[in-house]
């Protein structure tokens, strides 16, 4: 009911190639977030599945049946836009309701599905306004609903939540996340945020310039990176990397040891380092630490109650069974 | 423009311009309401006092009065129909990526910078004459009788050269509103399952309205008065004589001013009703 493999697909445009063959299979129901900086080729991917883009050469297969020359709305697939993509002229009604009227549906049909959406998503108030009059949230709302309503094999999402503000970000996270645990149906989510991509994610897709970097299960990729990228790219605050004397230490090329993996004290410790900038989050406190003689900055999250302050000189002793091993290509040390 | 000073200032430098369009505009009209209610006849004996309405009774009973707001409606209307739906057709064709598109776009926008009596000549002469024009050698080269444009289809053509004149401005218009349209709505249209001709009618011909209206307004203030295009073409003969031509007619050929500025005055009124139900669709549209 929504199984999409990609088999050796590539798109070029012209001359330069922005997928190189790459191969993924994306189960039934599950939830997969393509995740990586701007210009990875997220984005791309995703369109290259909903057949918004031409596949240079490849297959792409949903549910067994060849899907490459499909036209997109022949693939059963259902998109939500980054711009949301609403019908300004158009009521939320008629909104919600253009895929089923193009399929020629009966109007009683419509209506049932119609409300059942306005249900689930709390826009039954808001059926008969113009996406004009509505806020962020409502109309991502909406667009969600549109696609809710022509029960497709998968749903995509376009980096949905980047125009709304964060707090709204969060509740529409979660909102998506229940419906994913409601409808059990695949849905692919694209976005450049890892903790959107940590949070949401049954598996994530890790990608850079059109490579997969990783795939795997939040968890997985926060614990066994494969590579110096995705060691780097998954995490808040950012891996801290340690090369030369230190790292030879451990027989590898560099070591990465997470924020969280350090801890700061006055007294003994492994390293040593003077503060830099303490950025207090209330439950948490992040402290840079400058002159340690490792990297420039060492990147260290402690309780939210340790009070160093800017200049104090203290000792780091981080968690030897928590760093991560590195060789010279970048390649994680099994 | 926010301190005292700088508001006065302001004021100052603008008095000239509000003056002169002022007087530009108030002193015609003035005039024009002034002779509407007298007999004034040049060169028959001059001012020959007021009238009262007398003029405006003779100019709407007169039998050529109905068959030129006839005329005047035919070409306003006929220009419009032309010039909105070739003018979208043409700004999608347009707006599709293809070679040579900075020339063909300035070469599409090339007719508007004729004069309008410079393109009458050139349609009438080269076109539509019915012994050398290119219509006339086209008709002859599939062996039917050239059609005589200007005497046997004199609306028609008038429309035709008109209409010229005025695509390039609404495709213009058009094109841009085309290409402010959001690509993500269309792509979406297209996962909804709607097929290129729907596209083109739910979505591009709604986003397009606005600039539809603002078309239609403008091109109406300024069809009805064309005025040279029939001058040089049929002098208002074979039933292309529309308002503004009747009311030439009466002040310069019968030399009857005040009957020409009765004619004058009922066709300011009948230009601002036009006005204010465009008007109101724009404002309708504006508030959407």
């Amino acid at each position: 009911m929504g199984r999409i493999t990609l088999d050796q697909v590539t798109k070029s445009f012209g001359s330069v190639q922005v997928i190189p063959p790459l191969d993924l299979t994306i189960e039934d129901g599950e939830f997969t977030v393509f995740v990586g900086p701007s210009g990875c080729g997220k984005s791309t991917l995703l369109r290259l599945i909903a057949g918004l883009e031409d596949i240079s050469s490849g297959q792409i297969r949903i549910d067994k049946q060849d899907a490459t020359h499909v036209p997109p709305a022949k693939r059963g697939l259902a998109m939500v836009f980054q711009s949301y993509a609403l019908y300004p002229h158009m009521s939320v009604r008629k909104n919600i309701a253009f895929p089923l009227k193009m399929a020629q549906m009966d109007q009683a049909e419509i209506d049932r599905r119609v409300n059942g959406a306005a249900e689930v998503l709390n826009l039954t108030d808001y059926l008969d306004r113009r996406p004009g009059q509505l806020s962020g949230g409502q109309r991502q709302r909406v667009a969600i609903g549109r696609a809710i309503v022509r029960e497709p094999a998968a749903f995509l999402f376009d980096e949905p939540l980047s125009n709304l503000d964060a707090a709204l970000r969060v509740g529409m996270r979660l909102e998506i996340s229940e419906l994913h645990k409601r409808l059990k149906t695949t849905m692919i989510y694209v976005t450049h945020d890892q903790v959107e991509a940590m949070t949401m994610a049954d598996r994530i897709v890790v990608l850079q310039a059109g490579v997969i970097e990783q795939v795997g299960s939040p968890l997985e990729l926060y614990r066994e990176p494969r590579n110096l990228f995705v060691a780097g790219f998954i995490g808040s605050p950012r891996m801290n990397f340690i090369e030369g004397p230190e790292a030879a230490k451990y027989d590898a090329h560099t070591i990465g040891i997470r924020p969280e993996h350090i801890a700061v004290a006055e007294g003994d410790g492994a390293w040593s380092g003077v503060v830099g900038v303490a950025e207090h989050l209330g439950s948490d406190t992040f402290f840079h630490i400058h002159e340690t003689g490792l990297a420039e900055t060492i990147t260290v999250r402690a309780d939210g109650e340790v009070g160093f302050n800017h200049g104090d000189r203290i000792t780091l002793s981080p968690r030897t069974d928590m760093i991560h091993r590195f060789d010279a290509s970048g390649l994680r040390i099994a | 423009m926010a301190t005292k000073a700088s508001r006065s200032a302001a004021r100052l430098m603008m008095a000239p311009a509000v003056v002169l369009l002022l007087g530009w505009m108030l002193v015609p009209l003035i005039m024009t309401l002034i002779f509407s209610f007298k007999k004034y006849l040049p060169l028959r004996g001059g001012d020959l006092g007021w009238v009262g309405f007398d003029n405006y009774v003779r100019f709407v009973t007169s039998s050529a009065f109905w068959p030129a707001v006839q005329a005047t409606l035919m070409i306003v209307g006929g220009v419009l129909a032309i010039t909105v739906i070739f003018g979208v057709l043409l700004a999608m064709l347009l707006d599709q990526p293809m070679w040579g598109q900075g020339v063909v776009r300035i070469l599409v926008i090339a007719p508007f910078f004729v004069m309008p009596t410079v393109s009458a000549l050139v349609w009438k002469n080269m076109f539509m004459d019915p012994v050398n024009g290119v219509f006339a050698h086209l008709w002859k080269a599939f062996g039917a009788e050239p059609i005589q444009w200007l005497t046997q289809a004199s609306l028609p053509s008038i429309i035709i050269i008109v209409a010229w004149q005025w695509l390039p401005f609404a495709t213009l218009i058009l094109l841009t509103a085309i290409q402010s349209l959001d690509g993500e709505q269309l792509e979406a249209a297209e996962m909804d399952g709607a097929p290129p001709l729907k596209r083109f009618w739910y979505i591009v011909l709604p986003h397009l309205g606005r600039a539809i209206t603002v078309v239609v307004l403008i091109q109406t203030i300024f069809l009805l008065g064309i005025f040279a295009e029939i001058f040089v073409t049929t002098q208002g003969s074979f039933g292309t004589k529309t308002l503004t031509y009747l009311i030439f007619q009466r002040v310069l050929e019968s030399q009857n001013v005040g009957l020409g500025s009765a004619g004058g005055v009922y066709a300011i009124i009948l230009a601002n009703i036009v006005a204010i139900f465009l008007m109101r669709i724009v404002g309708k549209n504006l508030d959407a």
